[in-house]
């Protein structure tokens, strides 16, 4: 079914007024493991279609699943990172229904036995007030595994209906996920959506601090459902939920609540009632449309995974993960941003450019804060951006920008070339001093060779030597300018000004 | 060599072993058997006469080599076609899955290969391991070499007549609720469920993931616990597989482990008397006594739970089966129906499911998919669950006292073809004596015990604690000695010449 006409709307500030809304997320996150959940096939993204693929993620008659013990390990580490309990005897379960991007036509999960329950994640939203602390209570975390992936082939849309044929890669497969879902969130109902986009960034940089996912929602190694209903103000029972998927970034978490709680309120105030259903999020116009209304409620006929024995972690090695845990991004933020004085918007440009990390391990090597983050979040990031890709994954280190850093604080580079510096680095020249040698990029430093070029500019400009002498310094401006263009940057500016004082006025 | 079928498994890997005959010279002498057979009795739905003799010269070669043979080396098996082979087809019966060949090769094959073992071909079954006589075969009924109007047995019904009829001296076939056992009881030959998780479930395509077991078909229990041992061990591809080493299933055919004297054995009350022909239980009372003439201590054993056996097994196998069939979708491999360009996705699989499926399985895939529905869960699939461990729970008691449990393995002799294909309960009751040990997962064998009613065989089950398989091969010997030393030879001895002129 295409969706052709608009959903009527609510403002948000009128439907926030008349309803409070109740959120749950769902959060898929594929782990990185090398190995599949279930079979020794390789996980990684972007191979050829259907080669990353064995009997078992097939799902050929007779292959038997052996789960991966790296990927339980990844699962109790979230757990135990969101401070729930970890079961010490967990199922998986199958999840029974028919679609051909699943090789078995069932999934094996975890259903009423899930590996890690009841916790909790601390969250900070910005609010008119001020930033304001929310803990958002955790239901449970579980393993599955991945399905594959159709392509809808020969329509305009890219989707089922309208295409010729369509394609299934089972690379995907197989690949572990862990299934984090919240307990239903309420709270104050203006800062919903922005509750819903703290929490999805917050749960990915703790994912990423533990270094169990890339967590990149464009690829789909984080992948959030949005729950919904709303509840007349002062009405206990939860209303009728919609959930939005398709949810690719961590701003459209935001906007698919916010377009659900305006869409929601429209339909309850003008005496509709919400369908139960799946709905999409569109990325263009910020809408959510109906998917498949479905003519039955789903029965999964969930039921326990014959073909595995429980997983039983024992308590000594549970107690071994929890001492592997790294320093919450919470707390390590508000630490970081102490000891650097940094300011909340300061803070803030950091952790969006993706840099935190990177720069505190260039300080950890000797730089200064504010020199790190000069370069991570400027020239860096300029290029991150510019390319489509994380900082963290360009080829350059933190130990490459301290090195930078230390050749500016020496003289020996400007900003100029120390931008060309990285330049070199990132298209694989070399390190900051190969980089520098091969490039010819050392400051010109040579009085002499300065002041050559330093007469030659006084000459050409005989007006500028009276201007300096009648006490207008700033005239020497146009001076360094030319120096610098005629030694092609590589003069020291500071040092230029110096002399050309020198020249014109004898001290 | 005379009659190169008439051997043992372990006199024929002694032969070869010795150079008196070839592993090829064996396998042709078999392939032979079957051409001269097999219209008559179809036991194999796949032969490859090449395949099978490659196989045989490797065996060939390396005792020219001077490698060290395993004990079976060179012996012919026949495969029932639900273990994946590479190079050959596999059906499980079903026309579903006709024409697939499988990429891999399951574990139990592979162990076959090491051992040197002669596949000769796959043998018929009811579709997906789903009956009890081979009639629910997609591709044509079994006949029982001992009355080409009977039933072998099912579901691996191809597998014990193609031993029956002297086509190959080992067979494989599965056991879910009592297909090994009962196909051996109607065949005279041996058949043993090992222990769950005793043998490998990679590559064997799933019926019911929790009772599935691989186990041995054979003419004698040596020849069975020689194959046993093939067989059986961890294997890491499948996590229900026991870390354990095998129990010494053969020392104990041996008699290496002693006989039965002293050994308490148990009757269960409940798996004789009504229901039982006459026949059955006569030949049952005959063991029960010749048991204590051995010195065995007889006693009686009350398992009341046993009565829900047959219930809760039809709970639990259909509900995995409903799951593990789902598969079947026309999508991948296999049947593709309705795919007209003009049907979805969704009418596709409907109508492959509907055209591959033979209606013995169509109607478990229905019941298992009731049983687990949402509001139906806990009155049947967890109902049955907890009968499982009640049933369990019988036979741990029971074997705190006793070290065997006995019973007849079928309530009768082989019934004609036809008679219970339209009856489905009456054919679920060929196994109500089989699937209490498969709901517990221990260890059972079914041993001829003699003729009974149309002079056609009759077997005795002999069931174990979980991991004391060899406790069924020590009684199984034993006995299996002194009724031979009864009826003057093999009870096979008996079974009709299928081959006008007598041996080929």
């Amino acid at each position: 079914m295409t969706t052709t006409s608009r959903d009527a709307l609510m403002s948000f500030e009128d439907a926030i007024a008349t309803f409070d809304p109740v959120m749950g997320l769902e959060v898929h996150v594929e782990l990185n493991t090398h190995t599949k959940m279930f079979c020794g096939c390789p996980t990684a993204f972007g191979a050829a279609p259907n080669t990353q693929v064995c009997p078992v993620c097939l799902g050929l008659p007779g292959a038997l699943p052996v789960v991966n013990e790296k990927a339980v390990e990844s699962a109790i580490r979230i757990g135990l990172a969101l401070g729930c309990s970890i079961a010490p005897w967990s199922r998986f379960a199958r999840k029974n229904y028919f679609y051909p991007d699943m090789p078995k036509d069932f999934q094996t999960s975890q259903y009423d036995e899930p590996i890690a329950f009841d916790g909790a994640l601390d969250i900070v939203v910005e609010t008119d007030d001020g930033p304001q602390s929310i803990t958002v209570g955790i239901e449970r975390a579980h393993m599955e595994e991945d399905t594959g992936k159709i392509s809808h082939l020969g329509g305009a849309t890219g989707r089922i209906h309208g295409a010729d044929y369509s394609l299934i890669d089972y690379n995907r497969a197989g690949v572990p996920l862990i299934e984090i879902v919240t307990k239903p969130i309420e709270v104050v109902p203006a800062l919903a959506p922005a509750v819903a986009r703290a929490y999805v960034t917050e749960l990915r940089e703790l994912i990423v601090a533990l270094g169990v996912s890339d967590a990149h929602m464009h690829q789909g190694s984080m992948r959030v459902d949005a729950n919904l209903s709303l509840k007349p103000r002062g009405r206990s029972e939860f209303g009728t939920r919609t959930e939005t998927k398709n949810v690719n970034s961590i701003r459209s978490v935001e906007r698919a609540v916010r377009f659900e709680i305006q869409r929601q309120a429209a339909v309850l105030s003008s005496g509709g009632t919400i369908v139960q259903e799946t709905r999409h999020f569109h990325e263009n116009d910020g809408s959510t449309t109906s998917g498949r209304v479905k003519e039955e409620a789903e029965d999964y006929r969930y039921f326990p995974e014959p073909d595995l024995t429980p997983v039983a972690p024992d308590e000594a090695w549970v107690e071994a993960l929890r001492a592997t845990l790294p320093e919450s991004p919470l707390l390590k933020r508000a630490r970081i941003r102490q000891e650097w004085g940094l300011s909340e918007h300061d803070m803030q440009s950091l952790i969006n450019a993706g840099a935190l990390d990177l720069v505190e391990q260039t300080v950890a090597l000797g730089s200064d804060p504010a020199d790190a983050r000069k370069w991570w979040t400027g020239e860096i990031a300029r290029i991150s951006n510019e390319r489509g890709l994380d900082v963290a994954v360009l080829p350059i280190t933190p130990a490459d920008v301290n090195r930078i850093i230390v050749l500016t604080s020496e003289g020996a580079l400007n900003d100029k070339l120390a931008r060309q510096v990285i330049e070199g680095v990132l298209a694989g020249e070399g390190g900051p001093d190969e980089v520098v040698a091969s490039r010819g990029l050392a400051v010109v430093s040579d009085d002499g060779a300065l002041m050559e070029a330093i007469d030659d500019a006084l000459a050409a400009q005989p007006d500028i030597a009276d201007k300096i002498r009648d006490g207008k310094v700033q005239a020497a401006g146009a001076i360094v300018g030319a120096v610098m263009k005629a030694t092609s940057g590589k003069a020291d500016a500071a040092r230029v000004r110096e002399l050309i004082l020198e020249r014109v006025t004898g001290v | 060599m005379s009659d190169l079928t008439r051997l043992d498994a372990s006199e024929t890997a002694a032969s070869v072993a010795a150079g008196q005959v070839t592993a090829r010279e064996v396998t042709s002498a078999h392939l032979d058997r079957v051409n001269q057979t097999d219209e008559q009795v179809h036991a194999f739905l796949h032969i490859d006469r090449n395949l099978a003799l490659a196989a045989a010269d490797a065996v060939d070669a390396a005792r020219a080599a001077g490698e060290p043979l395993g004990p079976l080396a060179g012996v012919p098996l026949a495969l029932k076609d639900v273990f994946t082979m590479r190079g050959a087809p596999t059906t499980c019966g079903s026309k579903i899955l006709d024409g697939w060949r499988p990429p891999y090769d399951s574990t139990v094959v592979e162990r076959l290969r090491q051992a040197g073992v002669v596949v000769l071909g796959k043998t018929n079954m009811d579709e997906f391991a789903m009956g009890s006589s081979t009639e629910n075969s997609a591709f044509g009924v079994t006949h029982n070499p001992w009355d080409l109007q009977r039933i072998p047995g099912g579901s691996s019904g191809g597998s014990s007549a193609a031993v029956a009829a002297r086509q190959a001296p080992l067979a494989i076939g599965t056991d879910t609720g009592g297909s090994i056992r009962q196909p051996a009881a109607v065949t005279g030959i041996v058949g043993v469920k090992p222990t769950y998780g005793a043998v490998s479930r990679y590559g064997l395509v799933a019926f019911s993931s929790s009772l599935d077991q691989g186990g041995p078909f054979a003419r004698t229990v040596l020849d069975a616990a020689l194959l046993h041992e093939v067989m059986a061990g961890h294997d890491p591809k499948d996590a229900t597989s026991i870390d354990a080493p095998v129990p010494p299933v053969v020392a104990a055919a041996r008699g290496e482990l002693g006989g039965v004297d002293g050994l308490k054995v148990g009757v269960v009350s409940q798996l004789q008397g009504e229901g039982y022909e006459p026949g059955v239980q006569a030949r049952f009372d005959e063991v029960v006594e010749l048991l204590t003439s051995m010195g065995a201590d007889v006693v009686e054993v009350s398992c009341p739970s046993f009565d829900y056996a047959l219930p809760a097994y039809y709970l639990i196998a259909p509900s995995e089966c409903s799951s593990n069939l789902a598969r079947f979708d026309g999508m991948r491999y296999g049947l593709r129906a309705g795919d007209d360009g003009a049907n979805g996705v969704e009418q596709v699989m409907a109508i492959t499911r509907a055209e591959g499926f033979g209606p013995e399985v169509k109607r478990r895939i229905m019941l298992g998919t009731y049983a687990l529905s949402a509001g139906y869960y806990d009155a049947y699939y967890g109902q049955a669950q907890k009968v499982r461990t009640l049933i369990r729970r019988d036979f741990e008691a029971a074997y705190r006292d006793v070290d065997v449990l006995l019973s007849p393995t079928t309530p009768t002799v082989a019934f004609p073809i036809g008679e219970r294909a339209d009856d489905p309960i009456a054919m679920y009751k060929a196994d109500l004596a089989t699937l209490p040990s498969s709901l517990y997962g221990g260890p059972a064998m079914s041993l001829p015990a003699g003729l009974g009613d149309e002079d056609l065989p009759v077997g005795v089950q002999l069931m174990a604690a979980v991991q004391r398989d060899e406790q069924v091969y020590r009684v199984g010997a034993a006995l299996e000695s002194a009724l031979q030393e009864r009826w003057g030879g093999p009870l096979l001895d008996r079974v009709p010449e299928l081959v006008q002129g007598g041996a080929a």
